[in-house]
């Protein structure tokens, strides 16, 4: 049955069908009201919402509930979600699965609470030391908001690894119709690894630490950090196809902008330019394995994201393989259709120079 | 007085402290009470980053490493999710009462079920002697080559002090000086732990502890340090038992 919901509440329901039992985090907008949902939700569901004193302590009680076997959750923006980042390192060394929501904001420092796609390098290129990767999903609707929590869910537990869902202010506060998936149960006991006690397999207790501590001697680290971003990388990017087969430009936007680039394309289409669009779905690992099926076949490649100076146009950029790209950072103000058809056109007329 | 212990079961290898740190005796503590309580299967510890870490590969439990300064976060995520084992975290006093002090305070003001045990040496260990928030008025430090200023620095922090702000179950400061406050301390953990699986509420104990190797003492000057000139600051005691008011 069909419900009408807020992309955030929607995102925050979804979160508790999928198993999702330990909530932990701290209030800032546009993400509010997934915090605001689950303190009152979560403890019908039976698991444990806990409003932080700060986003460091957030992602830390995410990270011992998840290192215990439950799923668990936190959510924040921008200058939040930069103070999460030391936990996601932590995370990704320990191989201990959780998801982390960002709802972007707008802008540099505090920034502005209106809507915006600013978050983009510091979510997609490991913020946090190291140098690690997380599997990165963005939705583009309210029902994608519910979905990907599950597969937020699913991910992080086959691959052992942090995963973030990048949203924002646009798809968190609109309203729109979802089919709410069933709910599932999660067994904390479902895997071994997980902290509860030793016993006859772990005698001298489970030692849940960065890897390079104590699992990995030191010629076997850096392989095994390789080979498991290596095997992410290949198996988990997604996308979707917005009349491509005969574009002659594609446009690739994610989230609010993929919204209004699919207006676009329909525009587009009805003057007759070949206009597509390609939508990564996961934005690290970047679809890379779609743009090599039109590099060389299309004029040129349109990155559409609301920023200041673009930020995915590099990933589009690094991913081209020659083909031109164009870029079109809309600031502070949505996208507009007619605006890209217009372009677009511009574009296809060479009176528009490309950046890459 | 010549005593000949056991190693307690809950320890799997010798540890890699220093000669005379505290630390290890504090480990062992813990393993002798988990094994009178019988209660190594069911425990789950979170070490901070500091001299804590050398833990991992000595005390035989399920055990966590967390970031600096975040433990008792992590620990009352585990605990939430696994209420029925015994939860504790192992921190410096760098570590819960520097960089860690938020979620020190807030772990005991919404009474996390954990318990928190800070070894106090008066200097941050691990990264050569810096100090630290307990580190005492005068005291030299890599830090504070002339002293610690207390114009400049501010006076020492007193854990203790600031957590009976808070509706907790159990706060004592103990230490590892000598052979009777060894006992004494092994009782505060103790109890720590029994308050902790009867459900009661945050339970935290410090543990004064010497660190020759930053003190830049023989083990025996650094423990005369202790009962000369540390007690005088950090008292201890118990200061909260079980008035706790729920
Ligand atoms: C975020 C962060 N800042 C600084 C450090 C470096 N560091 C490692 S251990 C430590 C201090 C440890 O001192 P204390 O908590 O008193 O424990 P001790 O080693 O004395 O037992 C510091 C600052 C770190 N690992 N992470
Ligand atoms: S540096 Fe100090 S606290 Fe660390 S192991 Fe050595 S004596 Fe112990």
């Amino acid at each position: 049955m069909k419900k009408l919901m807020k992309g955030n509440y929607a995102l925050a329901e979804g979160a508790i069908r999928a198993g999702c039992r330990l909530f932990a985090g701290y209030p800032i907008t546009p993400q509010t009201e997934i915090l605001e949902y689950l303190s009152s939700h979560m403890a019908e569901a039976g698991g444990t919402f806990v409003q932080t004193e700060s986003e460091l302590a957030g992602i830390n009680m995410v990270i011992g509930a998840a290192a215990a076997g439950a799923r668990a959750m936190t959510s924040s923006s921008g200058p939040g979600f930069s103070l999460k980042q030391e936990g996601i390192s932590y995370l990704s060394s320990m191989e201990v699965p959780a998801v982390i929501v960002d709802v972007m904001r707008y802008g540099i420092g505090l920034g502005n609470v209106v809507l915006g796609q600013a978050d983009y390098f510091q979510v997609t290129k490991g913020g946090g030391h190291g140098g690690y990767k997380v599997p990165v999903y963005a939705p583009a609707s309210v029902q994608e908001n519910a979905d990907f929590v599950f597969k937020a869910f699913d991910t992080a537990e086959a691959y052992r690894t942090p995963v973030i869902i990048l949203s924002d202010a646009a798809i968190g506060q609109m309203m729109g119709s979802v089919e709410l998936p069933d709910p599932i149960e999660h067994d904390i006991n479902k895997f071994d690894w997980t902290l509860k006690g030793r016993d006859a397999r772990h005698p001298t207790g489970r030692k849940m630490t960065d890897v390079i501590y104590y699992d990995y001697a030191f010629d076997d680290y850096d392989p095994h950090i390789r080979a498991r971003y290596a095997k992410m990388h290949d198996e988990l990017q997604e996308w979707e196809e917005v009349e491509t087969e005969d574009a002659e430009l594609l446009m690739v936007a994610y989230g609010i902008s993929s919204r209004v680039c699919k207006e676009a394309v329909r525009l587009a289409r009805g003057e007759g330019i070949k206009a597509g669009l390609l939508r990564p779905i996961t934005l690290w690992p970047f679809p890379e394995k779609a743009m090599t099926k039109f590099n060389g076949r299309i004029k040129g490649y349109l990155s559409v994201e609301m920023n200041a100076c673009g930020q995915m146009v590099e990933d589009v950029a690094l991913h081209a393989g020659g083909t031109k790209v164009y870029s079109d950072p809309t600031g502070r103000k949505v996208a507009d259709s007619e605006d890209l058809v217009a372009l677009i056109k511009d574009i296809l007329a060479g009176k528009i120079e490309e950046v890459f | 007085m010549a005593i000949t212990k056991q190693i307690p079961d809950t320890i799997f290898a010798a540890n890699s402290f220093c000669p005379g740190c505290g630390h290890g005796i504090v480990i062992r503590l813990i393993a002798e009470v988990l094994d009178e309580m019988d209660l190594s299967d069911r425990t789950i510890g979170v070490l901070a980053v500091g001299c804590s870490c050398l833990v991992n590969r000595t005390l035989a439990v399920d055990l966590m490493q967390s970031a600096h300064g975040r433990a008792t976060a992590a620990a009352a995520g585990i605990k939430r999710t696994r209420p029925g084992n015994l939860v504790f975290t192992y921190q410096g006093d760098g570590d819960a009462i520097s960089i860690g002090i938020a979620e020190t305070l807030y772990s005991a003001q919404r009474d996390e079920k954990i318990t928190q045990i800070i070894v106090n040496n008066g200097v941050f260990g691990m990264t050569g002697g810096q100090m630290s928030p307990t580190t005492l008025v005068g005291q030299r430090t890599a830090t504070s080559e002339k002293g610690r200023n207390s114009e400049i620095n501010g006076d020492p922090v007193n854990i203790m002090k600031l957590l009976s702000q808070f509706n907790t179950a159990y706060l004592a400061r103990g230490s590892v000086h000598d052979a009777a406050n060894i006992l004494k301390t092994k009782q505060y953990i103790r109890t720590a732990f029994e308050l902790q699986m009867r459900g009661e509420g945050f339970t935290c104990v410090e543990v004064i502890s010497p660190c020759p190797t930053n003190w830049h003492m023989t083990p025996d000057q650094a423990v005369e340090r202790i009962a000369n000139e540390v007690l005088e600051v950090y008292p201890l005691g118990e200061f909260v038992k079980g008035e706790h008011q729920k």
